[in-house]
């Protein structure tokens, strides 16, 4: 049970505390509700660049690292396509530097000409790093958008493609900055070695005379219901050929999101895993297969994904995916196995609790969602899960016709 | 009215009193040493066996990692999939990792499932049999990924420079080809397997909110093991670097960015200066606001990231500066380097960086020794390298006095360009 508090400054910034004795550090977390999916389609990778600039000075500090680090402190950042989060954490008794530093960059950007033209290069390196210039780095890429027809989940965080990060301008920031960094937009979560009444007369001082701005409110496209199966083959200079399947699954906070997570650790969760164990060790039709998928606010996917051993046909190894895809749908699992992803579950939720930055962050990724006090009844909604929920799951999600496949083939 | 411009006030960081929990140490029946720390609010356990049996110590390319690899792929009672299913019912993990001269089975668990999982632990440990299929399976599926991996400029490049730097011929500057799996055979794991983990040389880190009767749990699973009772051969292997210093390598034709990377081999921690220099490793390129990343990344947007670090081994060390920057701009990403080099020979480090870098590296061993796994990793590291405690103050007080006239000698000392491999693949 994750103990916090919670009060709303009268601009609308959202405040949590989770206060934690045993550790002598503190971490400040702000959370703003803006990521890839609020981007315009020929400006996109936007959320995720701008998350750079808000290293390149704020209104009144031109360095935001250099303070921190002398207080003590470190701190990063991350872009998925729901949301941007910062968080850093220091020296208790230091985190007044923390609270000046978030809250000046969220008052306003210093909007330096300088940074833009560097940062938009550095992104550009790491579009390249990690979707150019690695066998099978644009797989995904091609997944959105196929998969995707209308909703802003078609474009990977990282952007399109590299134009779109290359002529971003400063306008553009200006724009992005006054939209969505807003208090009213944001959540703080203050964890560690604090009190709730000295974070509440921090957060009035450094936060509380910023102004409220215009909320910013979602309308975003609806992805229409897949009526057709989806198919793309492609060519690429890789050694191996590879398959990745996907479906559309329910968003974070329906009832079939629970079944689809544990759905996906029956299939390819560990070395105990029905594909691994059938594909890999009894059939070894892939050399290596994963089931997975990204946990998105909005309706998401559910992914299949592997290597094919060398010489396996496209077809038969899809054929055995579909196997699998249909003993999952016509028989009942074994309560056992249900059993085995239910406790997995209970430990990476226990693991992930060790950390104090990863309870700040999870309080103000529930917060987003609307209520912080999710985080304490996630596991009961696993145990609820049955051995027919997931028969009976399993035959809506894996309908064909909800299904998009990719086939990269070797040129080689 | 609120004024932003004034810096709120912090207590330096060099001014803290860090404390390293101390570790509880007992030996079990058989005298294997298990290091424990009893920390933490979450019933969860961290258990690792460490054995003298890193790459050091085959006598063929593979062997080490190998065996370990394939340590939980079936015993004389259990297949590959009973065993994987045994802990993952639990919720567990059991890991296993080789490195160079150590290698780990490592398992993480929720407390109140220990004794269902020590047993099987245990089990892997005396009675792994290395099923020909199962060998046959890692051999295919390890060269398809080494298939994958040598297309990849950073992974190529990484082999590479190790090679460089120790020759090819030392554990640390070895790599694989597809012909070293294909020689792998079953005869070769299972001895190794009964020299280097049956009987081998063990050490025991445990961590976490401990069982009350934890001592005797792992007495009566491992105590009476053959461990410990026949002493291993020390090796010593002696590096042989490269004669020539620059390389340039087209791996991907088409490739757009370059795998930089620039080396020189270094000393182990025992070395006087070697925690000194890890302050100027840390100015140099060993933080986000480092010279190189200041430089290289923050003015010039050459590349995402660029490091500089000390390779983690016990006998001798590589200094490493490592990036993956735009094709166009990888000579100028070195040429920048070598400047920052220079830069620390000729100019004093000015007082405001070293200070900045001082509660930094303060601030960060503060959250680094924050939870039991974290503190009893401290531990392992200075145990496995035959440390004490007074290496963790000795480190503490040498952030807090070191100077910068210390620094430009060090730099004189060790940053010499010509000193350095130089290695670029596209």
């Amino acid at each position: 049970m994750i103990q916090f508090n919670r009060f709303v400054l009268e601009n609308g910034l959202r405040v949590l505390v989770h206060e934690d004795h045993s550790t002598p550090m503190a971490v400040v977390n702000v959370m703003y509700d803006v990521g890839s999916r609020d981007e315009q389609p020929d400006k996109t990778g936007f959320a995720h660049l701008f998350e750079h600039l808000m290293f390149g000075g704020s209104i009144n500090i031109p360095d935001y690292d250099e303070p921190l680090q002398k207080a003590g402190g470190e701190n990063n950042a991350y872009t998925t396509n729901d949301l941007t989060n910062y968080y850093c954490q220091l020296p208790a008794e230091n985190i007044e530097t923390a609270f000046w530093l978030e809250s000046d960059r969220m008052l306003s950007l210093a909007f330096n000409e300088k940074s833009l033209s560097v940062q938009r290069k550095v992104v550009c390196e790491e579009f390249k790093e990690h979707y150019i210039n690695k066998p099978y780095g644009d797989m995904w890429h091609k997944m959105r958008a196929l998969a995707y027809t209308t909703h802003p989940y078609q474009w990977m965080t990282i952007g399109k493609e590299l134009s779109h990060v290359e002529n971003a301008n400063i306008n553009d920031v200006k724009k992005f900055f006054f939209k969505h960094y807003l208090p009213v937009n944001a959540i703080l979560v203050v964890a560690g070695k604090v009190n709730t009444d000295n974070i509440k007369v921090l957060a009035e001082k450094w936060f509380g005379n910023i102004p409220m701005g215009e909320k910013y409110v979602r309308n975003l496209p609806i992805e229409p219901k897949q009526q057709k199966a989806k198919v793309l083959d492609i060519e690429a200079d890789v050694p191996l050929d590879a398959l990745m399947k996907t479906w559309h699954m329910p968003g974070r906070l329906d009832n079939g999101y629970y079944i689809t997570d544990l759905i996906s650790e029956i299939l390819g969760g560990g070395a105990s895993s029905r594909l691994y164990q059938s594909l890999i060790k009894e059939k070894q039709l892939f050399s290596s297969l994963d089931c997975h998928h990204f946990g998105t606010v909005e309706p998401g996917l559910l992914a299949i994904e592997g290597k094919l051993v060398k010489g396996v046909k496209m077809k038969d190894a899809e054929d055995a995916v579909q196997v699998e895809i249909e003993k999952i749908k016509s028989d009942v699992i074994r309560g056992i196995e249900l059993e085995k992803v239910k406790n997995k579950t209970e430990s990476v939720i226990a693991f992930e609790d060790m950390s104090v930055m990863n309870r700040a962050n999870s309080l103000a990724f529930y917060e987003l969602l609307g209520d912080a006090n999710l985080m304490n009844t996630e596991l009961e909604k696993y145990h609820a899960i049955a051995v027919e929920d997931i028969k009976n799951y399993s035959n809506q999600l894996f309908d064909d016709n909800n299904s998009n496949t990719l086939h990269y083939y070797s040129k080689n | 009215m609120l004024n932003r411009t004034i810096v709120p006030k912090i207590i330096d960081a060099v001014d803290f009193d860090l404390q390293l929990k101390p570790y509880q140490y007992y030996t079990l029946d058989n005298g294997v040493p298990v290091y424990s720390v009893n920390a933490g609010a979450q019933d969860v356990i961290m258990i690792e066996l460490v054995f003298d049996a890193g790459n050091w110590f085959e006598d063929k390319n593979i062997v080490a990692a190998t065996t370990n690899f394939l340590l939980k792929n079936g015993t004389k009672q259990k297949t590959a999939f009973a065993l994987n299913e045994h802990f993952e019912m639990y919720g567990a993990y059991l890991n296993r990792n080789c490195y160079s001269e150590s290698a780990t089975v490592t398992l993480h668990t929720l407390s109140k499932h220990l004794h269902h999982l020590l047993p099987v632990v245990a089990e892997i440990l005396t009675e792994s049999v290395f099923p020909e299929e199962e060998i046959a399976i890692y051999k295919q599926n390890q060269k398809q990924r080494l298939e994958v991996n040598l297309k990849k400029c950073d992974f190529v490049a990484n082999r590479l420079i190790d090679e460089y730097v120790y020759g090819f011929h030392h554990p640390y500057g070895r790599y694989t080809s597809t012909i070293d799996y294909d020689a792998l055979e079953k005869e070769a794991l299972e001895k190794f397997y009964r020299q280097y983990y049956t009987n081998g040389n063990c050490k025991i880190f445990v961590a976490g909110k401990l069982p009350t009767d934890i001592e005797q749990q792992l007495n009566q699973v491992f105590g009476h093991l053959p461990f410990n009772t026949t002493s291993i051969e020390s090796k010593n292997i002696i590096v042989s670097p490269a004669e020539q210093k620059k390389y340039h390598i087209i791996n991907d034709p088409n490739g757009v960015q370059g795998a930089v990377r620039l080396g020189r081999l270094m000393f182990n921690r025992h070395h006087p200066d070697f925690q000194k220099v890890q302050i100027l490793n840390n100015i140099f390129g060993g933080y986000f606001s480092s010279r190189l990343m200041s430089n290289i990344r923050e003015d010039k947007g050459y590349t995402y990231g660029i490091h500089s670090y000390f390779q983690n081994h016990i006998h001798e060390s590589c200094w490493m500066i490592a990036t993956e920057a735009g094709r166009d701009v990888c000579n100028a990403t070195i040429d920048e380097t070598y400047k920052e080099m220079r830069r620390l020979q000729d100019e004093l480090v000015y007082d405001e960086e070293l200070n900045l870098v001082r509660n930094y590296m303060m601030g960060s061993i503060l959250g680094d020794l924050d939870g039991p796994f974290q503190i009893i990793a401290r531990w392992k590291t200075y145990i496995l390298n035959n440390l004490t405690e007074a290496y963790f103050h000795s480190s503490l007080q040498t952030i807090r006095t070191i100077t910068a006239e210390e620094l430009q000698v060090l730099a004189k000392k060790y940053l010499n360009p010509e000193e350095f491999y130089e290695l670029v693949v596209i």
